[in-house]
């Protein structure tokens, strides 16, 4: 392992203090060398993040697919997720991860409700009233969350073991975080490609005015897609919650990493969403020990513009949409 | 079975139709002719309610229809083909035909449907598992009228589903509605060919700027001076 390396230009300056205290890169003669097994250690981070981003965007791209809705508010339903985790591990004692289904099941009913009562009456006005309203659930989230539980940093932690492969470390929440993430996004996919639901709701995406001439019933398909999408939102938030602390505001760095990854895997499309994950986890993962954690955040969003500027369709572009 | 009540429609502020009244009765073929811009699709559109009327009604059964959402209305027994087809194009030949079993009926007969329709259709058995929109122009069409069969509608509404395509298409097509008509549905026929049509329906509307103009018999209507010199050529 230790006889491959891999090199690091650039001055001598731009390399962390903290990589260097770490041990994660060493100095040799004329630059820096990282050692194999650091990035390998950053290749499972990212493809555990992106398991992660995965069940997020894909709950995001799915509500965007079949209302055509910019859901601004994702991120603050995954911050509900955890709150509802959190809550029922401290008062009940509850392990979070049992706390998953109940969790689910709650975010998809707040999604039929948030449908029926904010999306249900915008979706055929102009997109600016669309931002608006779905900008103002946020706000209206965000301090029902506040009045309710303060703006405290809580978390739960949960007793797994560092797993250790060879010279490789896994954390455990986030293995099952990245292996529960990618589960229910099969899951959602199983029921797109093999359920009469699922096939409604590609029909409603491609082409709702045919949809209704089939005798689909339009908006009840579209009620319960964003009830699906709120309830991934929601499984996604029983899954963090023993990695990353909650507050009222967390949700929007969740939501917005969720809109780069759906821009640049292609609107609509179930497989851009998976791919654009683990390609965001990857550079956040990369830039993330190479350089600083904030700039992972700006790398990812260069990314984003640059998608938008060349390939506006997404790296899949428009064959792969659902 | 079907009644149009003195229907005016348009498109916001641009007219389109002026009340316009027609009737069809059960079991019926009904041709609906006239050239461009007449408005042939917008009453199409207003029966199966893709488009709220001005004024008027659309009476299905006895029932008065005029308020409830398509989706009601097709499943209490009125389909649409509409036109250029429409496939769902990235769902495949039998996936499209599946999304359309919404109906109890629909469903419990899905199997034989399909079966009756394939052999209608052996090219759509063929292409089962292709995507609908990569199939040819002919092809797309006959898979509208598979997918409108499906429902086991009581009355097919079927917006020009000849333009375009080869002669034999166009019999193939027109004898599944032959057959079709053997078994109890209602047909109303809206097509550019109008000899074709004329020949294949029990009676027949023109209509002309929005204003139903001639009505009768397809035979009437196939000897009428007007039509004749105005639509048939001669
Ligand atoms: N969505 C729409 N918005 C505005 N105007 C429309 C719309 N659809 C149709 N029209 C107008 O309404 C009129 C009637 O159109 P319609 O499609 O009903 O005609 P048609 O008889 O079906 O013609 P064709 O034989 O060419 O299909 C036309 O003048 C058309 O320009
Ligand atoms: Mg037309």
């Amino acid at each position: 392992m230790r006889s491959s390396t891999l090199k690091v230009d650039g001055s001598e300056g731009k390399v962390s203090e903290k990589l260097i205290k770490f041990n994660l890169i060493t100095e040799r003669s004329g630059g820096y060398v990282v050692d194999i097994t650091i990035f390998l250690q950053v290749l499972v981070n990212s493809i555990l993040l992106g398991g992660m981003y995965a069940v997020i965007s894909i709950g995001l791209n799915i509500i965007f697919g079949v209302l055509k809705i910019v859901n601004f508010a994702h991120g603050e339903l995954i911050m509900l997720g955890m709150y509802i985790s959190y809550w029922l591990t401290v008062l009940y004692g509850l392990n979070p991860y049992i706390t998953l289904p109940i969790v689910a099941a709650t975010l998809f009913l707040i999604g039929l409700v948030v449908e029926r009562v904010l999306i249900k009456p915008i979706l055929n006005a102009p997109s600016i009233n669309q931002l608006l309203t779905t900008a103002a659930l946020i706000l209206i989230l965000q301090n029902i969350a506040l009045i309710l539980w303060r703006a405290d940093y809580r978390g739960v932690s949960v007793k797994m073991p560092l797993i250790s492969i060879g010279p490789i470390f896994i954390s455990a929440t986030r293995l099952v975080a990245f292996i529960g993430g990618l589960a229910a996004s099969l899951c959602l996919y199983y029921i797109l490609m093999k359920t009469d639901l699922g096939i409604r709701i590609r029909a409603v995406a491609q082409d709702p005015e045919v949809a209704q001439i089939v005798g689909v019933n339009v908006p009840r398909i579209q009620t319960l897609t964003f009830g699906l999408g709120a309830m991934l939102a929601g499984i996604a938030g029983s899954l963090m919650i023993p990695i990353f602390m909650v507050n009222p505001t967390v949700g929007s760095n969740f939501g917005l990493i969720a809109w780069v990854i759906i821009v640049l895997g292609g609107l609509g499309s179930f497989t851009g969403a998976l791919i654009g994950s683990f390609i965001v986890g990857f550079i956040e993962a990369f830039v993330g020990i190479l350089i600083s954690l904030e700039m992972a955040r700006a790398v990812a969003f260069l990314a984003f513009i640059a998608i938008l500027l060349f390939k506006p369709a997404g790296i899949l572009g428009e064959k792969a949409r659902v | 079975m079907l009644e149009v009540n003195d229907v005016s429609a348009g498109y916001s502020l641009l007219r389109v139709l002026w009340d316009v009244t027609l009737k069809v009765s059960s079991g019926e073929r009904v041709a609906l002719i006239g050239p461009n811009g007449a408005g042939k699709t917008t009453l199409l559109r207003v029966v199966v309610g893709l488009l709220q009327p001005y004024g008027g009604k659309v009476i299905f059964n006895g029932e008065d229809v005029t308020n409830i959402p398509t989706f009601d209305r097709v499943r209490k027994g009125i389909t649409l083909v509409p036109e250029g087809s429409r496939v769902i194009p990235r769902l495949t030949v039998y996936e499209n035909l599946r999304a359309a079993a919404t109906t109890k009926e629909a469903k419990d007969k899905f199997t034989d449907t399909v079966d009756m329709l394939f052999t209608l259709f052996p090219i759509l058995k063929e292409r089962k598992e292709q995507l609908a929109g990569t199939l040819s122009g002919g092809e797309q069409r006959m898979l509208a009228v598979a997918r409108g069969l499906i429902l086991r509608p009581k009355l097919l509404l079927v917006d020009e589903v000849s333009l375009g395509l080869a002669p034999k298409v166009v019999t193939q097509i027109y004898d599944s509605f032959k057959e079709l008509s053997g078994m109890g549905i209602t047909l109303v026929l809206v097509e550019q060919y109008v000899r074709k049509v004329l020949q294949s329906t029990d009676r027949a509307y023109l209509i002309e700027q929005g204003r139903i103009v001639l009505s009768g018999s397809s035979r009437e209507l196939m000897v009428n001076e007007y039509v004749r010199k105005a639509y048939l050529g001669d």
